[in-house]
This record gives C-alpha cells, sequence and structure tokens, in this order.
C-alpha cells in the first residue's frame, strides 16, 4: 500500500516541486483544481438529469389533470415553502461566503460560514419535518400510507379520506395562510340553492354557465350515496359523493349547453373535492406520490449535503485549507448551491400552483 | 515541435526493460493492496475478473434457455421440461439483466477503458483514482444485490421491468432495481472519470484531433452514461418507490401511466444500446489502422460520427414503443428520427472499409475480430433499420426478428469488439503472448457459431415466433434446434477463447513492448506498464503514423525509431 | 463594504462581498415577488411566471454564487447541456402523453379539446 501516493506525489516524474495537496497525477494546483471543478460540474448535470425524471413525472401529471394539482397543492404551506426558500438562499449565500473566505486564507470567517450553512441545512430539515409532521397528521403520506389511496376503485380508508377532503376542502377555501377545516365566508351562488348542505362547495364559480350546470348535476345527487361509496356512514355537511355520474355530467353538459368549451379550472382558482371528476379523485394520491418523491429525494441531499459541510468543517478546522488549496471547499460549495438551485424550482412547481 | 524538441533533450527513449524490473501487477503484494488500489490498470483488473464472471453467468443462463427450447420440441422427452416455465421467465430475465447491466455496459469501458484510455494520453492515472475504484465498488455491490435476487426468489420481469407487472410480481423486484441502480452508479461514475480525464490530462502536443478514436469513442461513451444514467437512477427509485411504497405513477390500478414508465425506461435504455456499442466501434477504428498499417480514413468523420450517434441517441428512444399505446405522432417523429441514426453508423463503416482498401491488411487475431465486427454490425444494424419502419415494427414487433437484431449488434458486434480489443490490449496488459492458432479457431467457432444462433432467428421472427415464450407451435421446432445447436458452438468458442486467455497467463510467451507496430501511446511503455505508467514521457506525434515502428524478428516485436518519428513529425508540420 | 474586485491570485475568482450581498437581496426580492405573483389571478400565465422567476434565481445561482461567470465556459456548457437534454425528455414525454391522454383515460376524464 506503500505505492498508493495520492499525497506524496514522490513517483519520481518532474523536477519541479509537488505540493503536498498535488496528486501525483496533475502537473499542476490549476489542473488539478480545474479537474476537480469539472468533475463537480459534470456530476451536477448527473443530478439535473435525475432530478430531471421527477420533474418530467410531475409535468406530464400536472399537464394532464391540473385540478388534481390544484386541488392537492392546498395541503401545502406556501409560507413554510417560502420561509424554506429562504433558508436555503441565505446558506447559498454563507456557502458562497465561505468559499471567499476559503480563497482569502481567512480561517476564522470560513469556520463560521461552513457553520452558518451547516446551520441553515438544519433549519431547512427541521421546517420540512414540520411540514412532513403535518402531512402525517392529516394522513397524506405517499402510496399506501395516503388518504386518497384507492383500492379495486374503493377508498381503502374511508375515515381517513373524510378527514383529508375536509381537510383540504377547508385550506382551499380559507387559503392556505388557515390552519385546516377552514370556511369560506360566503359567495355560495348556485351551489346554496341547490345544494344547501354543501358547505364546503365551490366558491368561486364566477363562470356562471359552469356554475349553473354544476348546481343542477349536484343538485340531484341524492347525499344517500355517501355511505355506499365510502362503505360507512360520513359526515354529510362536509363531504360530498365523490366519484358519481354526476361529476361525469358536470363537464358534458357545459358543452351541451353552453355550446362553447370552459374548463372549470380555469374558471376559478380554488378547487374542492367535488369540483374533481370521478377518474381525478382517484389520482389525487399521485400528486402526494410526486411531492414526497421530490422533496425526498430533495431533503436526501439536503442531509448528503450537510455531511459534506460537516465534513470540510473538519478539515478546515484542521487547517487543511489555504489560499493556495481550497479546492474541496469550492467543489463542496457547487454542491449544495445545486441543492439550492434544485429547490428554487421546486419551491414555485408545488407550493405555488395556481 | 518545441515539445519534441524539449523531450529529446531529456535523454534516450525507454526500449527494452529487463525482467527485473517490476511492473503493476507484481508492483505491490497482499489482496489489500489489490482492493485499495487507486491505479487504473489493477481496477481495470479487478473489472475484467468481475464482468467475465458475470458474463459466464448470463452466458450460462443462456445456453440454459436454449436447451429448454431445444427440448420442447422432442415430443418424446417433454414431461422433463413440463412446468418449467417460470423457471424459464426467471432465466430469460436474469440473462438479460446480468448481460446488459454487468457486461456489456461495464465491458470496454470499465475493462478496456481504464486499462487502456490514461495510457493513450500518456497520463499517470484517470482524473479521480478515487472515485474509479468507488466505481468498482459500486459494481460488486449492484453485483451483490443481484446475487441476492437469485438467492431470493428470482425476477421474471424481464430485464426491462415493464409496468404494471412489475409492481404485481412477488418476484424481487425492489431488490433488483436496487441493484441496478448501483450498477448504474458505477456506471455514472467511470463516465464522470473519463470526461475530465480525457479534458484535462490530454498530454501537451496532443490536441483533440490528435487524439486516438477510441478515446473518442469512450467520450461519446462517456456523455450518454453522464447523461441518460440518472434518469434510469429516477425510474428504478420510483419503481422501487412503486413496489414498496405503490405510490401509484406508474400503476395504471391506482390512476398511474405504464406507458409513461416506458418513457421512462427507454430515455436511458436506447442510449444504454450506443454505450454498448460505441466504445466497440472505438476498439475497430484502432485494430483497423494498426493491422492495415495505415491511417484511418476519414479520421474526424469517425470522431465526429461517435459524437452524432451519442446525440441522436437521446432522441430515438420512442420506437421501443411502436406498439405500447404511444401516439401516433410520437410513432411517427421517432421512426423518422431513428432512420437518421444508421447515418453516422453507416459513415463509419464506410470508412473503415475505405482503411482497409490499399492497406497491408494483416489477419492477426484481433483483426479477425474486426472483420467479424464489420460483418455482424451491419447485419444488426440493417435490420435496425427495418425495425424502425413504423409498419414493418408492428408486425415484427416482440418477435424473434428483434431478438436476433439486437443479439447481432448487442452480442455479435459489441462481444467481437470487445474479445477483438483484449486480444490487442492483452500483450499490454499481461506482458504475455497468447496462442495465436487456437485464437483463430476460437474466432471461427465464435464466428460460425454466433450466426447459426442469430441468423435464423430473423426468420423464427418474421414467421411470426414471438419472443420470451417458453413454448412453441411444432413449426418452429427446427428453427429453434438449429439456434440451440448454434449457440453450443458459440458457447464452445467462447470457453476456447476463455482457455486460451488463461493458457497465455501460464505458458505465453514473453510479449514485446510493441507486438503490432501501434503508434498509440500505450505501445510507448513497457508490456506490462511500471506502475507510473510510463519510464518517461512518451512521444506525442500522430497517432496512426506507425512509420517509425520497424520490425525486429528477434522479439517479434516493433521497435521504436525516435529519431525516424520525431523527422515525421516535423514533415507532417510542414 | 470593501470591494475587492481585483484580488484574484491565481486560482478561482474570489467573489467581492457587496456582489454575494447583492445577489442574496436580488434572489429574495424575486422569492418575495414569485409569491406575491400567485396573489393575482393570470390565468396560465401564472406557471409560467413562476418558471420564468425561478430560471432567474438559478441563473443568478449559477452565475455568481458558482461562479459560472468567471469560470471555463465549459462548465456552463455542460449545465445547459444537462438542461437540454431534460428539456428534451420533458418535452416528447409530455407531448406524447398529452396526445395519448384520450386513449387511456376512462370518459369521464376526458375534456374535450379547446377550440
Amino acid at each position: 500500500m506503500s505505492s498508493e501516493n495520492e499525497h506524496t506525489g514522490d513517483t519520481g516524474h518532474g523536477d519541479n516541486h509537488h505540493p503536498a495537496h498535488l496528486a501525483h497525477h496533475f502537473e499542476t494546483p490549476e489542473q488539478q483544481f480545474e479537474s476537480g471543478k469539472l468533475g463537480m460540474w459534470v456530476f451536477l448535470a448527473t443530478e439535473i438529469l435525475m432530478f430531471g425524471g421527477l420533474f418530467c413525472a410531475y409535468a406530464i401529471y400536472r399537464g394532464n389533470h391540473q385540478d388534481v394539482f390544484l386541488y392537492g397543492y392546498g395541503a401545502l404551506d406556501k409560507m413554510w415553502g417560502a420561509t424554506n426558500t429562504v433558508v436555503l438562499l441565505a446558506s447559498s449565500l454563507t456557502m458562497a461566503w465561505g468559499v471567499r473566505a476559503a480563497q482569502k486564507g481567512q480561517q476564522k470567517l470560513l469556520l463560521t460560514m461552513l457553520l452558518l450553512t451547516f446551520m441553515g441545512g438544519v433549519g431547512f430539515m427541521c421546517i420540512k419535518g414540520v411540514e412532513y409532521k403535518a402531512k402525517w397528521d392529516h394522513h397524506l403520506f405517499p402510496g399506501t400510507m395516503n388518504a386518497f389511496y384507492y383500492e379495486g376503485g374503493q377508498p381503502k380508508y374511508p375515515e381517513k379520506l373524510e378527514h383529508a377532503i375536509a381537510y383540504i376542502d377547508g385550506r382551499n377555501l380559507g387559503g392556505e395562510a388557515h390552519g385546516g377545516g377552514g370556511h369560506a365566508p360566503a359567495g355560495h351562488e348556485a351551489g346554496d340553492e341547490a345544494a344547501p348542505q354543501e358547505d364546503s362547495h365551490a366558491v368561486e364559480h364566477d363562470g356562471s354557465q359552469v356554475g349553473d350546470e354544476d348546481a343542477r348535476h349536484l343538485g340531484s345527487v341524492s347525499p344517500v350515496i355517501i355511505p355506499a361509496v365510502f362503505g360507512a356512514p360520513a359526515d354529510v355537511s362536509t363531504i360530498k359523493p365523490p366519484a358519481s355520474p354526476a361529476d361525469m355530467g358536470v363537464n358534458d353538459a357545459v358543452i351541451d349547453q353552453a355550446g362553447a368549451v370552459s374548463m372549470p379550472s380555469a374558471q376559478h382558482t380554488q378547487v374542492l373535492w367535488n369540483d374533481l371528476s370521478g377518474a381525478e379523485q382517484k389520482k389525487v394520491h399521485l400528486f402526494f406520490g410526486i411531492y414526497f418523491m421530490m422533496t425526498g429525494l430533495h431533503g436526501l441531499h439536503v442531509l448528503i449535503g450537510m455531511v459534506l459541510i460537516a465534513w470540510l468543517f473538519f478539515k478546515a478546522r484542521a487547517g487543511a485549507f489555504s489560499k493556495d488549496y481550497f479546492a474541496p471547499v469550492d467543489i463542496g460549495g457547487l454542491y449544495w448551491h445545486l441543492v439550492d438551485l434544485i429547490w428554487i424550482f421546486l419551491f414555485p412547481l408545488l407550493y405555488l400552483i395556481h | 515541435m518545441s515539445v519534441i524538441q524539449d523531450q529529446v533533450k531529456s535523454g534516450g527513449y525507454g526500449g527494452q526493460h529487463g525482467p527485473g524490473e517490476t511492473n503493476y501487477i507484481n508492483h505491490s503484494k497482499g489482496v489489500l493492496s489489490w482492493l485499495l488500489t487507486l491505479d487504473h490498470k489493477r481496477i481495470g483488473l479487478m473489472y475484467m475478473v468481475a464482468v467475465i464472471t458475470a458474463f459466464l453467468g448470463g452466458g450460462l443462463c443462456a445456453i440454459a434457455l436454449r436447451t429448454m427450447l431445444y427440448l420442447r420440441a422432442a415430443p418424446d422427452v417433454a414431461p422433463i421440461t413440463a412446468g418449467t416455465q417460470d423457471l424459464y421467465n426467471q432465466l430469460f430475465t436474469l440473462h438479460g439483466a446480468i448481460l446488459v447491466f454487468m457486461f456489456i455496459i461495464p465491458a470496454v469501458p470499465a475493462i478496456l477503458g481504464n486499462m487502456i484510455l490514461p495510457l493513450m494520453l500518456g497520463a499517470k492515472d484517470v482524473a479521480f483514482p478515487r472515485l474509479n475504484l468507488l466505481s468498482w465498488y459500486c459494481y460488486m455491490a449492484g453485483a451483490t444485490l443481484f446475487l441476492y435476487v437469485l438467492l431470493s426468489g428470482g425476477l421474471d420481469t424481464g430485464w426491462t421491468f415493464y409496468t404494471p407487472y412489475s409492481t404485481s410480481t412477488t418476484t424481487s423486484v425492489a431488490a433488483a432495481t436496487m441493484g441496478a441502480f448501483v450498477l448504474g452508479f458505477s456506471s455514472i461514475l467511470t463516465g464522470l472519470n473519463f470526461i475530465a480525464t480525457i479534458h484535462m490530462l490530454r498530454p501537451a502536443g496532443m490536441g483533440w484531433f490528435k487524439m486516438p478514436l477510441f478515446l473518442w469513442a469512450l467520450y461519446a461513451t462517456s456523455i450518454i452514461q453522464v447523461l441518460a444514467t440518472p434518469v434510469l437512477a429516477i425510474t428504478l427509485l420510483l419503481l422501487c418507490a412503486e413496489t414498496v411504497l405503490h405510490i401509484g405513477i406508474f400503476d395504471p390500478a391506482l390512476g398511474g401511466d405504464p406507458v409513461l414508465f416506458q418513457h421512462f425506461f427507454w430515455f436511458y435504455s436506447h442510449p444504454a444500446v450506443y454505450i454498448m456499442i460505441l466504445p466497440g466501434m472505438g476498439i475497430i477504428s484502432e485494430l483497423m489502422a494498426t493491422f492495415c498499417r495505415r491511417q484511418v480514413f476519414g479520421y474526424s468523420f469517425i470522431a465526429f460520427s461517435s459524437i452524432a450517434i451519442a446525440l441522436l441517441g437521446f432522441l430515438v428512444w420512442g420506437h421501443h414503443m411502436f406498439t405500447s399505446g404511444q401516439s401516433a405522432m410520437a410513432n411517427a417523429v421517432f421512426s423518422l428520427i431513428t432512420f437518421s441514426v444508421a447515418i453516422p453508423s453507416a459513415i463509419k463503416i464506410f470508412n473503415w472499409l475505405a482503411t482497409m482498401y490499399k492497406g497491408s491488411i494483416s489477419l492477426a487475431t484481433p483483426m479477425l475480430y474486426a472483420l467479424a465486427f464489420i460483418w455482424l454490425f451491419t447485419i444488426g444494424g440493417l435490420t435496425g433499420v427495418f425495425l424502425g419502419a413504423l409498419s414493418l415494427d408492428i408486425m415484427a414487433h416482440d418477435t424473434y426478428f428483434v431478438v436476433a437484431h439486437f443479439h447481432y449488434v448487442m452480442v455479435g458486434s459489441m462481444l467481437t469488439s470487445f474479445i477483438g480489443g483484449m486480444y490487442y490490449w492483452w500483450p499490454k496488459m499481461f506482458g504475455k503472448m497468447y496462442n495465436e492458432t487456437v485464437a483463430k479457431i476460437a474466432w471461427g467457432l465464435i464466428f460460425v457459431g454466433f450466426n447459426l444462433t442469430f441468423f435464423i432467428q430473423f426468420i423464427a421472427g418474421s414467421q411470426g415466433m414471438p419472443r420470451r415464450y417458453a413454448d412453441y407451435l411444432p413449426e418452429f421446432a427446427f428453427y429453434h434446434k438449429f439456434s440451440t445447436v448454434g449457440s453450443y458452438v458459440l458457447a464452445i468458442g467462447l470457453f476456447v477463447v476463455l482457455f486460451n486467455w488463461i493458457h497465455s497467463l501460464i505458458y505465453g510467451r514473453k510479449a514485446p513492448q510493441n507486438p503490432w507496430g501501434g503508434n498509440t501511446l500505450e505501445w510507448h511503455t513497457s508490456s506490462p506498464p511500471p506502475h507510473e505508467n510510463f519510464h518517461e514521457d512518451p512521444l506525442v506525434t500522430e497517432p496512426y503514423e506507425m512509420r517509425a515502428w520497424d520490425y525486429d524478428e528477434s522479439i517479434d516485436g516493433y521497435v521504436f525509431d525516435k529519431d525516424k518519428a520525431i523527422e515525421l513529425d516535423q514533415q507532417s508540420h510542414h | 463594504m470593501n470591494a475587492h474586485t481585483n484580488d484574484d491570485h491565481g486560482i478561482g475568482h474570489v467573489s467581492p462581498i457587496w456582489m454575494l450581498l447583492g445577489v442574496f437581496a436580488l434572489l429574495i426580492f424575486f422569492t418575495v415577488l414569485t409569491v406575491a405573483v400567485t396573489y393575482v389571478d393570470l390565468g396560465p400565465a401564472n406557471i409560467w411566471i413562476a418558471l420564468a422567476v425561478a430560471v432567474v434565481k438559478g441563473a443568478l445561482v449559477g452565475l455568481y454564487f458558482m461562479h459560472l461567470r468567471y469560470d471555463s465556459p465549459f462548465n456552463s456548457l455542460i449545465l445547459v447541456g444537462a438542461f437540454l437534454f431534460l428539456a428534451v425528455f420533458i418535452g416528447i414525454a409530455l407531448m406524447d402523453t398529452g396526445e395519448y391522454q384520450q386513449n387511456i383515460s376512462p370518459p369521464d376524464t376526458v375534456r374535450p379539446v379547446a377550440g
């Protein structure tokens, strides 16, 4: 093993002086520095394409099932998302500042900046934890854990579904700043007369055609369906029958009677459970699958970045870096910035759906 | 010019080195000196052992498959194979998955690329030796996961893991996807390393267009490895989440879209076909130049066609999905772009043929493999054009026609170029010559055996024999029996190659520094190279300027005339 | 703030503090902007505005925090190349799934194409 001289640089080539941090197969520190950077950039390209797959899944489901996303995003908290964006941006700033400190040989400042960056990661993960906790409380974890999970065409967890619908409908009506269960104060133009029991039904149907047709069909549905569909009694004041033929009729009727085609989702900003067609209702859990895959993989990258920064911190404390050798800080920084960069795209796509 | 003169001043040129010299193999001893090595040559050798073992495993699956199909044809022994359909499904899955992920993709880049790329650059190592070692460990971890799959109930999805079957079968899909995921990392790390190495460690005097064509091919391959493999990674991650958590993205029962899985899968796996074939094409370019003793005809065309294949390869994935419910519009677009891939491939073939024209061809074993490559790749490539045609593909999809087509490319072409490359660089890697007669016999068995096995499958497929079936109608019996006999011949040929190699390691004559007269930089060092690759910095000239190497009968190899090389180099600059 | 604009010493580009803080301020400004825009209903334009803002923010991070502006252009090419290939992947997959959507969705989800 004495032969593996990464750091000894004494393989007998070159009479020019070979600094200790220069690996034996590089000629100059610049060549080594640029190689490391190039390697990291290539690696970042792979990261972009890996996340790209998730963005692709996102684009396809959002593109083809607009309302599912408009509905599901109601469970997310815009303000937590924005706060996390600021936290991550700030940690990017401190990281860039840390690279500057390393380049200038400011040892103390470098340590401070690395620590602050690490704390940024901690802050981000804590906020993410708070958000995930809320999802857990409202049965919104992905896959079979999700309240919107259907099995054989039936909701797997009727009670949880009921709860989740109330939660998201409430948030969608009251805006994301409200907690769960918020209700809109006014605006039941059409829904009121035809289906007075529908406390939480679409309030901002300003396209009158849609509203009228909606109301006509909704009015024709008996709440009695609910137990039949859910297999359990449901709270009629908050839940409307999902997946019923009436919902199928909505869109058709819009075309038939109005003569013009209108997309309900373009007409109002808040989508409620009953605005979704039967098939769309069965796709709501997909939104959470995508949300958790995207934020989960991103969170994993934050964790890896934090390990990297901790490693840099201890190396820096041991005095490994100097004006002439700071490549690991710079390259580690690139990784951290990429994690930030991906969040910059995740944030509007997940939290700011409109 | 000034570079060359500096080198001349720096002293005499390498030449022969005595038997007392250490080389990279005996440089240090002990298992740990191998397992913890950062030397690209040793990592290449460790890859060689692992990859060839995987090849053996995947190949034995193939022989078992062919044997089962043969026995189906014999009514009197039919009971033997009764109830073996599940086994058949598992075997073709493992055959495909092992050979694709663990043999074809890493074979040339990870073995020959690792071994030769830094040498061709006159460099001491790849840019990131530690990542290189990590890549080997990723490979071993992925292989271990596949071994686990093998022992824990197998896998019966086919190597493509198509949903929704893969999310509903009870076999070890999660472990297999994780295995392929980790193997993907190994592939990414190799590609990343090669890109950085080619960019940063080219020696003074070697511009991009003075690089050997093998390096162009590896560079193009690395682009694909880096850009496509991450998409496979996320696909497999999603599939794993799908099987474990049932997130539903690919599962129609949960509102997901199974065709989307195919988009994801083939966005990687079609470019991956070029990961398999491009490095092989690079080898062929080297063999053509050396064994025709000629400058490669159309150097820049061959170089750019590698890049063109790599980039176009990303635009044709939908031709695997013509019958999968893909939209008519996408079908038409993908069919059209698919034809365009034929152009850079044909450019290569024509340039190789033009290189041979009026060349002084020596039919050494590596060159025989190069010739076999041209034959097999032409058949494989042209039938690919058939299949790219939308209407014909509707008929031939999922038949033995497709099986024959991709075996001609992925086995016929890739395997012959790999074995050709191994024979070509074998003396450099181990410092031993092999038995030329046995090597030629093995070549004949492989070439004949391969064509016997697979050519008839074109016919069976066009008659309607579907792929991946454990059983068939009586009228297909002849084709299957014929093909199985061919596969035995092929297998015997491959074992003779293995015997030939092992024999050479033990009894082989000591190899000269340059047995073939090639001028790429790996021939400018001893065989096998020392730990630090070169005793002194090699002289960088035109890669295929071979006139400065003179044959010396006493060592049955070529000796470098440095003054002549400098003179020739100066002539080429004026 | 001390503006060291020219304290290069061979390896890498040293970003002046005012630039780091300026970029950070811009990033925060754009974050506020992108949240604020969601309170205005601009129909389908909203998503494109959000994405455009994200691209600007990403470009700021890339160019200044990641030093791309002062780096070898090849590193930028890698980044742009990655996004280009991603665009091909997402673009074609989106086009195709949009086309075949009507074939795979149950009848109640088929929305007539606006025309």
